[in-house]
């Protein structure tokens, strides 16, 4: 675990200095300024040693806003496999997640996990930093665990990619449902709703 | 001659928040020629006004953009207080303008962040920023979002800002005028800032008529049109209100002008705060727009000019709505500066127009 839980014994720290590079795959700007929001004083991730890189091959943690069309589609796939493992994507906001208010324009494709795979969905319109910052700490912890597997020599932990189908999704940061903005289903496979 | 390359800008660039992609054609280091390729954020909401009622179509419209939220949802209102012929409580349009002036003083701050990481001062933009968490702040004690407000309905607003909390917010924002005073000494005062900024990206008036260029834009280059002067809604009650204007048409003049709008937009709070009447803040609205009927609307949003065009059909359904934004309009004028810039200067000039990509694909 990389950042180690506070009410056991032992120092709270980050391991790792995650550096997160942003894109923006047809959003309307509102998470992307709380993207940015988050990296600036009030909030101040920066504290932690995330920095906002414009470097796909430096990053560690990708943050795609939006509901993705189709011409967003081929640059996701280029900065998503540009990136090394391990690596972790993080869908920002409920555009992102599942398609949002614009889930029936006819030019998205309804969330991220259509065109690569999430691992942390983090609800909200606009998401909000905290919950953000609680979606990244999340992505510290499944990132911890691809290089586990990576150093014992597994496969590494990958998402499915959804293309199409329509499966119920289990939002991360679910601590106020209705903050969300859409329905929550359970887990389709019987999971604790925290983890996939 | 030199021999021509062509280099890609974006869409995934570091100072671009938002994608999109500039081909610029160079002879050695200079610009000959930008050709601008949009459609990453095309979401085609317009179409949207078939699956959702003219009321429900507001949180639509709001969320064009999640910067200039608050202007589209003020501006699609109006747009169907015209077409339905309702008559908005006058504390209602107090409220808006006040509003929609604390959304053009967030958006102007946060664009002075971007601008100051553009050319390389991430201490000025931690500190635009960290100064527009105190509108924010605003925003979410009265309306309870944070960037999306969904305040402002056709008829009205949602509720009524009481005016205790107007005093408050008019007390933060005189608290946050020395604060910036300091900011804005320094964008406008700095050697470095300036070495960056004077000379760079250059438009002249008659350019800015020639492209159509529309709000900060046009008005640093000389040309003081801007939609406020109107005097429609709240806007007749201010006793004074004159453009900021420049004759510089560079990127400081452009910096100069927001800088400057953002004491203007206290000015204006300040004053409409103590002029506010008392009353309601919502009309019901009875009944759909009539077959045919059309209406538009033009307000003064914080990047320009932006107009709003709907028809009704009869139902509760539009037959279209139609969107046009500023950073649409300024884009030519954008392309014609970047002609004979240095590629250094790129980022720059295309941040000065303050591009809203979200807003202009919608």
């Amino acid at each position: 675990m990389s950042v180690k839980d506070t009410s056991k014994k032992g120092a709270s720290y980050v391991k790792k200095s995650p550096w997160i590079i942003h894109y923006d795959a047809a959003s309307c700007n509102g998470c992307d300024i709380e993207v940015l929001a988050s990296l600036t004083p009030l909030y101040d991730v920066e504290r932690f040693g995330i920095i906002n890189t414009g470097n796909p091959r430096h990053a560690d943690i990708f943050l795609v806003t939006g509901s993705v069309n189709e011409q967003a589609k081929p640059v996701i796939e280029q900065i998503y496999s540009q990136m090394v493992e391990p690596k972790v994507v993080i869908a920002c906001g409920i555009c992102a997640c599942s398609g949002g208010v614009f889930k029936t324009c006819y030019n998205t494709m309804g969330g991220i996990d259509q065109v690569i795979p999430v691992d942390v969905y983090v609800p909200g319109c606009a998401v909000r930093p905290e919950a953000l910052i609680d979606g990244v700490v999340r992505a510290l912890d499944i990132l911890e665990q691809k290089r586990a597997a990576m150093d014992a020599g597994l496969p590494v932990p990958t998402p499915e990619v959804k293309l199409g189908v329509e499966t119920p999704r289990v939002l991360h940061t679910q601590d106020d449902p209705d903050e969300s903005g859409t329905p929550i289903e359970p887990a389709a496979q019987g999971g604790e709703g925290a983890k996939r | 001659m030199a021999k021509k390359t062509l280099v890609p800008f974006g869409p995934q660039h570091p100072v671009l928040p938002e994608p999109v992609h500039l081909d610029l054609v160079l002879e050695d280091e200079t610009v000959v020629q930008a050709v601008p390729q949009v459609g990453y954020v095309h979401r085609g909401l317009e179409n949207l006004v078939d699956k959702r009622d003219f009321q429900q179509f507001t949180y639509i419209a709001e969320r064009i953009c999640g910067i200039c939220s608050f202007g589209h949802s003020m501006g699609y209102s109006q747009a169907v207080e015209n077409l339905m012929g309702i008559e908005v409580p006058e504390r209602a349009e107090y409220l808006r303008v006040i509003f929609h002036e604390m959304s053009r003083m967030h958006s102007h701050l946060l664009w002075l962040g971007l601008a100051a990481d553009a050319f390389g001062f991430e201490s000025l933009f931690m500190h635009s920023w960290r100064l527009r968490e105190r509108l924010l702040d605003i925003f979410e004690r009265t309306t309870g979002g944070r960037v999306i407000l969904n305040f402002c309905i056709p008829g009205g607003v949602v509720h009524d800002i009481e005016n205790t909390e107007l005093e408050a917010i008019v007390s933060t924002l005189r608290g946050m005028r020395e604060d910036y005073d300091q900011i804005a000494a320094t964008f406008l005062d700095d050697a470095s800032v300036r070495s960056r900024l004077s000379g760079v990206g250059y438009l002249s008036k008659a350019d800015a008529r020639t492209y159509g260029c529309v709000g900060p834009m046009a008005r640093a280059s000389g040309w003081d049109v801007d939609v406020r002067n109107n005097g429609l809604g709240a806007y007749s009650a201010l006793a004074d209100f004159k453009p900021v204007t420049s004759q510089d048409g560079d990127c400081y003049a452009r910096c100069q002008v927001r800088v400057e709008e953002v004491r203007q937009s206290i000015d204006i709070i300040t004053e409409l705060a103590s002029k506010i009447p008392d009353g309601e803040t919502l009309v019901k609205i009875k009944g759909n727009p009539a077959e045919g009927a059309e209406s538009l609307t033009r307000i003064e949003q914080p990047r320009g000019e932006a107009i709003y065009y709907i028809k009704g059909n009869g139902t509760k359904f539009l037959e279209r709505c139609r969107v046009r934004t500023p950073t649409s309009t300024n884009i030519p004028g954008m392309c014609a500066t970047l002609g004979g810039s240095d590629l250094a200067d790129v980022p720059n000039i295309v941040l000065t127009i303050d591009p809203c990509i979200s807003c202009s694909e919608r």
